[in-house]
């Protein structure tokens, strides 16, 4: 099998790396580059664990090919932090318990901050929406919802 | 598998026509990449339209619009003139899938899977939409409803693509609308999908009328009929009434988890009657 040489840039870093021309970039964050924030659910583009940041645009990165990150920007939950001080959607979703199992959240997360990034200021229908595509098993949506409103409204206070 | 990623349609026509074996297109690998990670298809090659400018954009032109094939369901939406001009089609688009899904689905590759399912194929149709289709032997233009022959199965031969959808000009008082019903508010696909495009006289009589429907047959149908009952009217009760009936009568449907036959063909009355309402509405109000 031939690989491709790929070179792109995650979470404001140059990386290279070879991959197969059949692995998504999911496999490749995981199993090649060993950021294994981004969860594999359902391989299907159902569960939006594996949401990362293509571009500026959150997608599902089970649907996206290695091969594709050439020349792209790529961010990952591992980027969301600053140091040790945690994005604010973070701490809030610690704080009012917005994670069970928590195979979900980083997901949540970056799909959240795609939101907050273009809208400040979202209704909770507006949340519920942007968020159709995140799916939970344990919580039950509501603290999620409430989470993400909360930490909006912290960071339109700031 | 081979992986590659041309700038320009020539050279993704080429790639796709030398290939040996099985070649695909890959757009926003929505339907692709589910595929090919269940191990039901196995290319030998895989052309990225991504990185070729041309198929990227959409553009007014002829007092219309070029839509590339490779935009994307979030770009759609983001665009305000094509919202405005077209807000049935920019509606259908938007359904597809959720916010990771939109910022990749295109509209060339709902088109180009040749679901019996695909909202935005109903409302380019019923929009008259054609489009360009580039190949070994150049290019030729095709209405999008001569597209798909069945599930899965389109005209397109080998090493040919989709390169661009082609909207025409809006008379004054024309609007469309695209509504389908699924069994939950997000994230699933059309139990039926109804597309209808109108033009209005001076006097709020229907003057033209394009409509289409999906899931209701092994691929989307425009419905002449439904149209017919339409123009000429003041789209009242009698003649929704009429068009519903001429709906339900084009209905060749399959039962399966989604709905069966009775109910499909019910809904798609019902779905014909409220697109045409709000299309209505929308025509009036001079968009
Ligand atoms: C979670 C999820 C939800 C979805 N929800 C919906 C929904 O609500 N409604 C709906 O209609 N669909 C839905 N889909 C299906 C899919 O997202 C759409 O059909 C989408 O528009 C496909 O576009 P794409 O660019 O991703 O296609 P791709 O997967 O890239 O391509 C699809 C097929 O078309 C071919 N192709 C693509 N572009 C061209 C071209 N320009 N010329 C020639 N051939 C081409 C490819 O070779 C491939 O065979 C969903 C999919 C997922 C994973
Ligand atoms: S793992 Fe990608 S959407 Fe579920
Ligand atoms: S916390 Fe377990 S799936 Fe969401």
């Amino acid at each position: 099998m031939i690989k491709d040489h790929v070179s792109t840039t995650i979470n404001g870093e140059p990386v290279e790396f070879l991959c197969d021309p059949r692995q998504t970039l999911l496999d490749v964050l995981r199993d090649e580059l060993n950021l294994t924030g981004s969860k594999e659910g359902c391989s299907s583009g159902d569960c939006g664990a594996c949401s990362v940041m293509l571009d500026g645009r959150v997608v599902c990165s089970c649907l996206v090919l290695g091969a594709e990150a050439e020349g792209r920007e790529v961010e990952t939950i591992e980027g969301m932090a600053q140091g040790e001080t945690l994005h604010p959607l973070q701490r809030v979703f610690l704080e009012e318990a917005a994670l069970q199992c928590g195979i979900c959240t980083p997901g949540f997360l970056v799909a959240a901050k795609a939101l907050l990034d273009r809208n400040p200021d979202p209704t909770e229908t507006e949340v519920r929406y942007w968020l159709a595509g995140n799916l939970c098993r344990c919580t039950g949506y509501d603290k999620i919802v409430r989470s993400v409103l909360d930490a909006a409204a912290e960071m339109r206070g700031k | 598998m081979r992986y590659e990623a041309p700038r320009a349609i020539e050279e993704a026509v080429a790639l796709l026509a030398d290939a040996e074996g099985d070649a695909h297109v890959l757009a926003g690998g929505t339907d692709l990449l589910v595929l090919l990670r269940a191990g039901l298809v196995t290319p030998a090659l895989v052309v990225d339209i991504k990185h070729i400018e041309e198929m990227c954009e959409i553009a007014q032109a002829d007092g219309g619009f070029r839509i590339g094939a490779a935009v994307t369901g979030a770009e759609f939406g983001e665009h305000a003139e094509l919202k405005r001009a077209w807000p049935g089609v920019v509606e259908a688009m938007e359904l597809v899938g959720s916010t990771q899904i939109q910022g990749r689905a295109t509209a060339g590759g709902n088109l180009c899977n040749a679901s019996p399912a695909a909202d935005c194929v109903p409302a380019m149709i019923a929009a008259g939409a054609t489009c360009t289709i580039a190949g070994p032997a150049g290019r030729r233009e095709m209405a999008v409803e001569d597209i798909a022959t069945g599930p899965g199965e389109t005209v397109l031969g080998k090493g040919e693509i989709v390169v661009d959808f082609l909207l025409p000009p809006r008379p004054p008082r024309s609007a469309d609308a695209y509504l389908r019903l699924i069994p939950r508010t997000e994230m699933d696909i059309a139990v039926v999908g109804a597309g209808v495009n109108l033009t209005l006289d001076d006097d709020g009589l229907c003057k033209d009328a394009r409509v289409a429907l999906c899931a209701i047959a092994p691929r989307v149908l425009r419905v002449a009929e439904v149209a017919d009952a339409l123009i000429g009217s003041a789209i009242d009760d009698a003649a929704l009434e009429l068009a519903a009936a001429a709906a339900r009568a084009a209905c060749q449907p399959i039962d399966d988890k989604r709905g069966t036959v009775e109910y499909r063909t019910k809904i798609a009355g019902v779905l014909v009657r409220r697109a045409a309402l709000i299309a209505k509405q929308r025509a009036g109000n001079g968009s």
